[in-house]
């Protein structure tokens, strides 16, 4: 046998491993998780630990943080990449310090994260537990793949727009606008797809920055648990919380793929809008 | 005259205020870095005054409530998942890698892609969740109790193989085109092409993915905490229980006060240095790549 | 439709005038004042030079061809003009550009002042990723047009100017980049004249286009003579000759770019001074 064969082979069966994990994974939740999820599951509070009960509170809490994160950091996100890209020149120190912080950031392990956000956030800012403090760890981590899709999207706006504005005596603010944007919107929705699905699937970060309690928040100053921690807390700690945990898995990986494909479609029809309108 | 010649004269300055914001915002974006690493060490300060750093690994045993603060077992359960997952994930990523690039008909290439980028976007908890509910109890029946460093290894291997297999797709798809027509023309099989041409010429970028993989295996938290038992202990084979740097930080810090909330936030100064060094020498990688 | 340009004395009110009707040469140039004044022009490239001493006019109203091998830093030449140059990482411009009684060169100068009075052409054509209509519209707006129906006008004037009109006119609002190459580089100019610049610097307008594309645009440029100040670089001899009033020669020498013979385009390919010159335009070199 050759090893261009046993090569071959192999190769195949690596695939065939990964896809086939990839389904047994998927058959595996969607077998669980159907059991128990039902509209009354969605929305209803959860009941003796979240044994019985639903989830809405859970769930409102983790479209708040998510809804903070993405709030504070994709304005910070976008600024940042359009200086890096439109403002300083490749090899400025500047523009070379912060992009080196920024690939260090992304790096960060999220438990650091959450340490960093209970002594910064809750205890030096004073916000507590709460889904502020949660929200803003969560920005944090967000923030480098915000900034890493912007930026690609920006350098692959081909250069001749930026001449060519220029040319018309059109500012840099104007050509970025109308022109890098719209061309960059693509990789932009990208990366905020990229940046939801990082900030919904975080739970380290968040048992000490948001907290555990399952009530529905009230204010963003309320302590409230993300769907992520509510699926640990049941797997961990409440005996005989499977069924219920296997159910609040399915809803957060189908929430998830859910918001990637919103941020998709709205994208394909913002371009088209911009082709015509002011 | 149609022009209004206050918008041409305020050019400059609509562009230069707009550089001083975006300037703001950089900077802002860059100092959270800085900030995770100050509050980290002011945090860590008050245990770091009088205990020195040599006892974090000479101290009998970790119990910080009777001031003891040896954290190598610990470490030695981080390093030791890592590795085995690195171990694991690497030659599936490169395969997998290669198996969209030189193998798979491009539609099934396509797909196989999606795939891999659907298991990243999967959350830890769950990958976490799916170790203790189905993984666990198969390998328990292997050996109990199930929790253990080799479940460990293998969530963990699942869940760092797509990074491997994204980074090395990237890399490969940096090959010159002319290396693999030069490696045709010479009558190469497809395996001798690869293993002779392909590879070589990517393994900078292909060292930088496996940097990036064991970043994040180190700092994996959720899902090794799920699986691995938790207890505090060098592992005396790969069914023991374990208990990993950052599965501790996840369990204590919920009850931890003084000198014991300082001293987990010494494990996390030292996750972090474990994790600058490597990236340090991904971006060193990467540079190597460059240069070729 | 008025065109009011006495051929010597031309200010800038005249030339506003010319906005009415399809486009129409202006008068031919035959006392030429020069209206941009290069002197001692070098430019370089981090440690590289890219053109050394460059000086010379280019005049009112004339059609002034720049040609020579590639990489002898014509397009450079032209991004000096406009100061687009600015945008260009590591590059470095010495010397002086005189443009009416402005200093080019000078850092406090408003550039979108300039470049809104010197248009520029680029070899690909460059329409933005919007409508056609709105190709022309942004850049008015940005120069604070505001009135649509003012911008409306505008738009069709220019387009008719550029014999795009009937081409384009049911289609004002799909998008300019499934016009062909032609009618994109035609957009362009069109977009160049909606801000009644006074010089059009083109950068090769015709050499990314099929041939019949590049004669429709080449007559184009033809028209626009008296009435615009034409820059034009172009590697075609023969549509330099065809074309221009005035013709510059630009060679390497020592890896730099510089100016070997400037004149009269008839002087320039008939009877040129210089043996370079005469072994290029005979086709000999380069």
């Amino acid at each position: 046998m050759s090893k261009d064969f046993l090569a071959t082979v192999m190769i195949w069966l690596t695939a065939l491993l990964i896809s086939g994990f990839f389904l047994y994974l998927l058959t595996d939740m969607l077998i669980h998780g159907l059991d128990r999820l039902s509209w009354a599951y969605l929305l209803d509070a959860p009941l003796d630990a979240g044994r019985s009960g639903g989830i809405a509170p859970i769930v409102t809490a983790t479209a708040i943080l998510v809804l903070i994160a993405i709030i504070v950091a994709a304005p910070l996100g976008l600024a940042t990449a359009v200086l890096l890209t439109e403002f300083t020149r490749q090899k400025s120190h500047f523009g070379r310090f912060v992009e080196r912080s920024l690939d260090v950031l992304a790096s960060v392990p999220s438990i650091i994260f959450g340490l960093f956000g209970n002594a910064f956030f809750c205890l030096f800012l004073g916000l507590g537990f709460s889904l502020l403090s949660g929200g803003l760890t969560l920005a944090c981590m967000a923030l480098p793949i915000l900034i890493r899709s912007a930026v690609e999207g920006l350098r692959s706006a081909p250069d001749e727009y930026r001449l060519a504005a220029a040319a018309l005596g059109m500012t840099r603010g104007a050509a970025l606008l109308h022109l890098l944007l719209p061309t960059a919107a693509p990789a932009l929705a990208a990366g905020l797809m990229l940046g939801i699905g990082r900030a919904g699937a975080e739970t380290a970060a968040l048992i000490f920055t948001s907290g555990y309690v399952d009530r529905m928040p009230e204010s963003w100053f309320d302590s409230g648990r993300a769907l992520s921690v509510h699926i640990y807390d049941l797997a961990m700690n409440v005996p005989g919380g499977d069924a219920s945990a296997h159910a609040a898995a399915l809803v957060l990986v189908l929430l998830l793929f859910t918001i990637n494909s919103i941020a998709m479609g709205l994208t394909r029809r913002w371009q088209r809008g911009r082709i015509h309108s002011l | 005259m149609i022009w209004s010649w206050h918008n041409i004269l305020s050019l400059s300055r609509t562009d230069s205020i707009l550089a001083a914001l975006l300037r703001l915002c950089a900077l802002l974006s860059a100092a959270i870095v800085i900030l995770i690493l100050l509050f980290l060490i002011s945090e860590s300060w008050p245990v770091l005054q009088h205990v020195p750093l040599s006892r974090f690994i000479s101290d009998a045993s970790w119990h910080p409530a009777q001031g003891l603060y040896n954290i190598a077992p610990m470490l030695g359960a981080t390093l030791l998942s890592s590795l085995g997952a690195v171990l694991l994930a690497t030659p599936l990523g490169i395969a997998s890698a290669l198996f969209c690039h030189y193998y798979a008909p491009t539609a099934l290439a396509i797909w196989h892609r999606r795939t891999i980028a659907l298991l990243a976007g999967i959350p830890s908890v769950v990958y976490g969740f799916w170790g203790l509910t189905t993984l666990a109890p198969l390998i328990g029946r292997l050996h109990p109790p199930g929790v253990s460093l080799l479940t460990g290894i293998v969530v963990l291997t699942m869940m760092i193989l797509p990074t491997v297999a994204l980074t090395v797709d990237a890399a490969l798809a940096g090959v010159p085109a002319a290396y693999l027509r030069g490696a045709a023309a010479l009558g190469l099989t497809r395996w001798s092409m690869i293993n002779g041409v392909v590879l070589p010429a990517a393994r900078s970028g292909i060292a930088s993915g496996i940097m990036l993989a064991a970043v994040r295996a180190i700092g994996e938290t959720m899902a090794i905490l799920m699986v691995a038992g938790n207890v505090v202990q060098y592992p005396d084979s790969l069914f023991a229980s374990v208990r990993t740097l950052t599965a501790n930080i996840a369990l204590e810090m919920a009850y931890a006060m003084g000198d014991h909330r300082a001293a987990l936030f010494v494990t996390g100064l030292a996750l972090l240095a474990m994790v600058l060094l490597l990236v340090g020498f991904a971006e060193f990688f990467k540079q190597d790549a460059a240069h070729v | 439709m008025k065109v009011s340009m006495d051929d010597t004395d031309k200010n800038s009110e005249a030339q506003q005038s010319y906005t009415l009707g399809p486009l129409q040469s202006g008068p031919h140039c035959c006392d030429p004042r020069p209206l941009i004044s290069v002197t001692d022009l070098s430019l370089h490239y981090g440690a590289k030079t890219a053109l050394e001493n460059v000086s010379l006019d280019i005049y009112q109203g004339c059609i002034t061809a720049l040609i020579g091998p590639s990489g002898c830093g014509k397009t450079s030449f032209l991004s000096a003009l406009n100061r687009l140059t600015d945008m260009l990482p590591g590059c470095h411009v010495s010397g002086r550009i005189r443009f009416n009684d402005l200093d080019v060169c000078d850092p406090d100068l408003d550039v979108r002042l300039l470049r809104r009075d010197i248009g520029m052409i680029f070899q690909k054509p460059v329409p933005f990723p919007l409508s056609v209509r709105r190709n022309i519209e942004l850049p008015l707006r940005e120069h604070g047009m505001r009135r649509q129906a003012e911008i409306d006008a505008v738009v069709q004037q220019v387009l008719q100017d550029v014999g795009l009109w009937d081409e384009v006119k049911d289609r004002l609002n799909s998008p300019a980049q499934a016009l062909s190459g032609g009618q994109q580089q035609r957009l362009c100019i069109a977009r160049a004249l909606a801000l009644q610049p006074k010089v059009l610097l083109m950068d090769e307008p015709c050499s990314a286009l099929d041939p019949i594309a590049s004669g429709v645009v080449e007559d184009l440029i033809l028209r626009l003579q008296g009435r615009y100040t034409v820059v034009i670089v172009t590697h075609n001899l023969a549509q330099a000759r065809r074309i221009a009033n005035y013709a510059g020669f630009l060679w390497m020498r020592e890896r730099t770019g510089r100016l070997i013979e400037f004149g009269q385009c008839r002087q320039i390919f008939e009877a040129p001074a210089h043996a370079l010159t005469a072994s290029y335009v005979n086709g000999e070199r380069g």
